[in-house]
């Protein structure tokens, strides 16, 4: 059976010519890879993006804080929300998405390689591009949600034109990729893995590839918008012209809402794998979290204008979007309640994956509570823009779409570098963070409450903000250490982690019925499925109670497997690489006009030079 | 290594229910000093502290949203809590695999339907509430019209029909409505005094409405909620209901003009003040003042002149605070401020562009301590 | 769309097709793009009045003009229909010809904006006369971008089928590059009939 045993190298990847060295990752189109590459650059920015959050807490610990100028601190707390999802919470989904979506479906590859690694390379350009800015003139300053005309305001200084091109890089770099998983999810499914058979992770997946495809193109019109009212004189958001500063509200939070639900459902979609590994039991109600997470996605489109509810939409549009946002809450109940469900009268394993993903819940519903008293519009223009909204978003974002990030990475760690991280350092990881992330954003409730408004820098004394702001600071570095010991567990996993077999949670889905790591080339034969949970199937039946019985190794039946053939790996190309530098040059050029134009033409000729060798290499490594 | 022998053994289904009554304790602890803190009355921007009929609606819907999700809150998390610690795996005992449970129906359809009906029970009133509060006043409430007007980084406050304006410190008759044209002369701001109404966005070219209405005489403190640059956390504003009579009293000193000394350094200041703060600011009639018969919705932002480029000074020392609502004004504050604006409070008039109708802060004019002693002493006779 | 795929992964049916796969892929794509012209499509018709002191729709455009041109963009959805006919005959000669047309009519498009531009700008409008002509400027110049785009395409996939590298699993096919085309003909047909016909 090779399905249960590590496989041994097949000629395939043995043959694999010239591999080693940095040009391997730089011209790799395995998904695998890009996938590490992904989850390395987010861990690197999830660091940045933290030490810009220390800066903000540091500042507010006590009032009228001195560590930062007003300046300075405009800076950390745009870059900080621009850093966490543009640069953390999005492409570790991605490098998730990129390792786990074709060994879910049992495929070799997604279904464009190169496009995938052009569409990391991108990505790599765009955040790379954003945290230059810092160095030539200072980060972006106009908040992540970049409000016009403030963001299309002050023309002398260059850094909003750093964050206007930089996000819509990385928005091509997020559609590119949507296409291709859209596409893998449709093509590339082994026989036998039905749309309903496929894995609650890879369905996540596919739902926020479809909402990043149609959100994206909206606010990408926004920011060429500023951009253009900034650098030739346009008037989309001149107000004194007849523009309207509120038609980029619309065309930010179009995006924006979807936005927050791409963050959270890949999450969503690890703690529903890593639950029913862990309860020993499959995930309650299975349809039902898929078809809600599909609701969420096509509701996500309906609510946008909750995030505007103060700028004067009118009683009518201010029910409507109040109706419409109460509503989305159904669907996420339906999720939890699915969750509870499953865990219910399971055997839980605490492990730390498992402990990340009952952390998610926990939190995730307090930040989903206090998200519908959002939808109250009257108690909404209390809270909007206060710290509440801080607290809110920090439950849904950190408790939620971190805490289940962090569950995927002590879960899937294993398949990918094929060692365990320590158990008990990832216990103590997980109660840093879980008691630090508390610690910090429940305060911010309050805080909210008494009146504090969210970006300023400083707050006066007797206000009675004092205590909650040094508890949340305090809190803070509680969270901080909890991340030292995280990224401290993973260095000593690589120099001395527990070998982990093919398979060491007894899992259910066909990832792990690779080796850890898999082969280059993942499968050596494609799968044949038959259930949902197929690996689960091969290794259990239940008897008349309905209890899980192993089926002992010799008596497991034969799976029929797809047929045997010649297996073609992609090529490596630089080509992709060459057209993401070209594309950071550009954009380097395009600041500076009209001298920058000499960047502008270097840099084009680098990405059509890629696009055209692109074009015309073979596609197929021995293949010509 | 076969997962499935590694467990073989292990598992058994906890049947006792332990209790945790400490978890417990320090969850309802936590939610009550929430609660607690949250409720103190001396906290001058507390939203839960409503002074307004219409802070008070807020308020009510509010904490009827509040109770509901603390009761959400308690149920799903006691569920969590119960099956992690009932169902988590022993060491000991006999093996036994659980039971293969995929899914129920019925309690699908219980849990989809269940929200539904609590969120229409919030859906209604709220719903009501939006209407309620975005009613305009009737001409039998005679409210007084005041413009907020939002500009990098303070608040001015024009009274349309009494024919003067003024800035950080707005005064209303207590007991009477206050109907608000909301709008801004440059990036978009949010007016917003917790504890007599939510807050509302400035955009440029719009004009949004809200009506306060304090019940008693009192201060209410309030300070910009969107973030507007650079100076944002220092956009502060004190909204002050008086009584009527002290309104009137209030109101016809502004409606006149202040009286300047002939001599002294007072006269002096006012020298100065009109060689160069007269760009910008206005006092009594001397100045870029605007034409206030002009409704706030005909006019447009920038440079067309329809906004004052800086904070009217008439009556300056009768501000408690200034710059934001941000620095004690006291002599050490003010000629601190002459000296270098931009020492106190962060600004930018180095991109000012006088014509654009930009103006990003008060310029270091390299005054003389003379001068500065002088125009101090002006604003300190404004009163 | 330069999209490939590896050929040898058989889907739900045991069935895998390449091709398929970029076509789906270009549809997903031209999805995205109908949002990104949809938006575009929307600031316009709110800024469609806010002329300020510059002229208006109705004084600037030149209709009959506008009219002949989107007739030739038209057209060349029909010569693009005979080059992917021709394609799937396999009969190259013919093919390169219509590719070819195609091309050249998109660049007679491209000139004619360039000459409406020009003129619009001598009457006083440009991007910074009102929001009217930021809205109108970005809009057809991003649709204008798409057009050069595939002309640029259609000529790269016609040059290819000179060099014999166009094969039937190549990354960039005349299936696609027709998809592409006709979708940018569609959003013309909007643009022309929203900015230019109702704002007379």
């Amino acid at each position: 059976m090779a399905t249960l045993t590590p496989q041994a190298p097949s000629p395939a990847s043995t043959a694999a010519p010239g591999r080693g060295g940095i040009w391997e990752w730089i011209t790799t189109t395995d998904h695998k890879k890009i996938g590490i590459l992904y989850g390395f650059s987010s861990i690197l920015f999830f660091v940045v993006g933290g030490v810009e959050a220390l800066f903000i807490r540091l500042q507010l610990a006590v009032p009228n804080g001195e560590i930062l100028s007003a300046d300075a601190y405009n800076q950390m707390f745009t870059m900080h929300a621009t850093t966490m999802v543009f640069l953390v919470v999005m492409p570790i989904a991605s490098a998730f998405a990129n390792y786990f979506l074709p060994l879910q479906l049992g495929a070799r590859d997604v279904a464009f390689p190169r496009l995938n690694a052009f569409s990391y390379w991108l990505y790599l350009a765009g955040a790379l591009f954003l945290t230059v800015s810092f160095f030539v003139g200072g980060g972006a300053d106009g908040g992540w949600f970049g409000y016009a005309p403030l963001s299309t305001q002050v023309t002398e200084v260059v850094r909003m034109d750093y964050w206007s091109l930089g996000l819509q890089v990385l928005g091509v770099a997020s559609i590119a990729s949507s296409v291709n998983f859209i596409t893998t999810v449709l093509t590339m499914r082994a026989p036998g893995m039905t749309l309903m058979r496929m894995p609650v992770f890879s369905w996540m997946v596919f739902i926020i590839s479809f909402l990043l495809l149609f959100s994206l193109p909206m606010v990408t019109v926004g920011l060429i918008q500023v951009f253009l009212d900034r650098n030739i004189g346009t008037l989309f958001f001149d107000a004194a012209n007849g523009g309207d500063p509120v038609l980029w509200q619309h065309l930010f939070w179009l995006f924006g809402h979807p936005e927050v639900y791409v963050l959270i459902l890949p999450a969503m979609g690890i703690v529903s794998e890593v639950l029913p590994t862990f309860a020993r039991k499959p995930l309650f109600g299975r349809s039902f979290v898929i078809f809600s997470g599909i609701a969420i996605g096509f509701m996500g489109f309906g609510v946008w204008a909750h995030h505007m509810f103060t700028s004067g939409l009118g009683p009518v549009a201010e029910a409507a979007f109040a109706l419409t946002t109460m509503f989305i809450a159904v669907p996420t109940g339906v999720k939890i309640f699915n969750w509870l469900g499953t865990i219910w009268g399971g055997s839980l394993e605490l492990n730390t994956p498992m402990l990340f993903s009952l952390g998610f819940i926990f939190l995730f519903v307090i930040g989903g509570l206090s998200g519908v008293t959002h939808s109250i519009v009257p108690a909404d223009s209390q809270q909007h823009d206060s710290y509440y909204v801080v607290a809110h978003f920090h439950y849904v974002l950190f408790g939620g779409a971190i805490f289940g990030i962090f569950s995927g990475i002590y879960y899937w760690f294993p398949k990918v570098f094929g060692k365990l991280l320590n158990e008990r350092i990832g216990k103590v990881n997980f109660w840093l963070m879980f008691i630090g992330m508390n610690l910090t954003f429940a305060p911010m409730h309050v805080l909210g409450l008494n009146g504090m408004p969210r970006r300023t820098y400083r707050y006066a004394e007797g206000l009675g903000l004092d205590v909650w702001n040094l508890v949340a600071t305090i809190g803070s570095l509680v969270l901080a250490l909890g991340i030292a010991v995280f990224l401290y567990n993973g260095w000593r996993t690589f120099r001395k982690g527990e070998v982990a077999g093919p398979d060491p949670w007894d899992a259910r889905t066909l990832e792990w019925t690779t080796s850890s790591p898999p082969p280059e080339h993942n499968f050596d034969r494609i799968p044949v499925v038959h259930h949902e949970d197929d690996f689960w199937h091969q290794k259990y039946t239940t008897d008349e109670e309905g209890r899980a019985v192993a089926i002992p190794a010799d008596l497991r039946p034969v799976v029929a497997e797809g047929p045997d053939e010649d297996i073609h790996l992609p090529s490596p190309s630089y080509h992709p690489a060459l057209a993401g530098l070209g594309i950071f040059v550009m954009l380097l050029g395009l600041v500076y006009v009209p001298w920058g134009l000499i960047a502008v033409g270097v840099g084009g000729i680098g990405f059509l030079w890629g696009m055209f060798g692109w074009s015309l290499e073979p596609l197929v490594r021995g293949d010509h | 290594m076969n997962g499935t022998e590694r467990h073989e053994g292990r598992l058994r289904v906890g049947r006792r229910f332990f209790r945790r009554p400490t978890g417990r304790f320090v969850l309802f602890s936590i939610a009550a000093s929430v609660l607690l803190a949250a409720c103190t009355t001396d906290i001058p921007q507390n939203s839960l502290d409503p002074a307004s009929p219409q802070a008070r609606d807020i308020d009510n819907l509010w904490w009827l949203v509040f109770w509901i999700a603390v009761v959400v809150f308690v149920l799903v998390e006691v569920a969590l809590v119960v099956a992690i610690v009932r169902f988590r795996r022993r060491r000991r005992g006999p093996e036994r695999e659980v039971r293969q449970v995929h899914g129920n129906l019925r309690m699908e359809i219980m849990w989809t339907i269940l929200p539904v009906v609590v969120l229409a029970v919030i859906a209604v009133p709220t719903v009501k509430t939006i209407f309620d509060l975005r009613e305009a006043p009737t001409p039998e409430e005679n409210a007084l019209v005041v413009n907020v007007i939002g500009h990098q980084w303070w608040w001015e406050f024009e009274y349309p029909e009494l024919g003067f304006s003024t800035a950080q410190e707005m005064y209303i008759p207590a007991g009477r409505s206050i109907y608000l044209n909301i709008t801004s002369a440059d990036v978009i701001h949010s007016f917003w005094t917790p504890r007599l109404h939510g807050k509302r966005d400035a955009v440029p070219g719009r004009v949004n409405n809200l009506t306060y209405f304090a019940d008693e005489p009192g201060d209410y403190l309030g300070q910009c909620a969107e973030f507007c640059g650079l100076a944002h956390a220092d956009m502060r504003h004190m909204v002050r209901a008086v009584s009527a009579g002290d309104f009137e009293v209030w109101a016809a000193k502004h409606a006149s003009l202040p009286e300047i000394p002939e001599e002294g350094a007072v006269a002096s200041g006012w020298e100065t003040f009109n060689i160069i703060c007269v760009a910008c600011h206005v006092i009594g009639d001397v100045g870029p003042g605007v034409d206030l018969t002009v409704p706030v919705a005909d006019r447009l932002p920038g440079g067309s002149g329809d906004y004052v480029l800086a904070p009217n000074l008439s009556y300056f020392a009768e501000r408690e605070k200034f710059g934001g609502w941000t620095f004690e004004n006291d002599t050490a504050h003010l000629q601190a401020w002459l000296a270098d604006p931009s020492d106190l409070k962060p600004m930018t008039p180095e991109l000012n562009d006088l014509e654009e109708g930009r103006v990003l802060g008060m310029p270091n004019f390299g005054l003389s301590p003379e001068d500065i002693s002088n125009l101090t002493a002006l604003l300190q006779s404004l009163e | 769309m330069t999209a490939m795929t590896t050929p040898d992964l058989a889907g739900p049916g045991g069935h895998h097709d390449v091709s398929e796969a970029r076509k789906l892929a270009m549809w997903a794509f031209l999805g995205s793009e109908v949002l990104l012209f949809g938006s575009l499509i929307t600031t316009f018709l709110l800024y469609r009045t806010r002329v300020g002191d510059g002229p208006s729709a109705a004084e600037i455009f030149d209709i009959p003009f506008t009219s002949i041109s989107s007739f030739i963009l038209l057209m060349s959805s029909l010569t693009m229909v005979l080059g992917h006919h021709s394609w799937e005959r396999k009969d190259w000669r013919q093919m390169r010809v219509w590719l070819l047309a195609t091309a050249g009519l998109g660049m007679i498009f491209l000139a004619g904006q360039v000459f409406e531009f020009t003129e619009f700008v001598h009457e006083g409008l440009t991007v910074s006369t009102s929001p009217f002509g930021s809205a109108f400027f970005v809009l057809t110049g991003f649709h204008g971008l798409h057009v050069a785009v595939g002309v640029m395409m259609l000529m790269a996939t016609a040059i290819m089928g000179f060099t014999g590298k166009l094969r039937e699993d190549g990354g960039m096919n005349v299936g696609l590059v027709g998809l592409y085309w006709h979708f940018v003909d569609v959003v013309w047909i909007v643009i022309f009939t929203v900015v230019y016909l109702l704002a007379v």
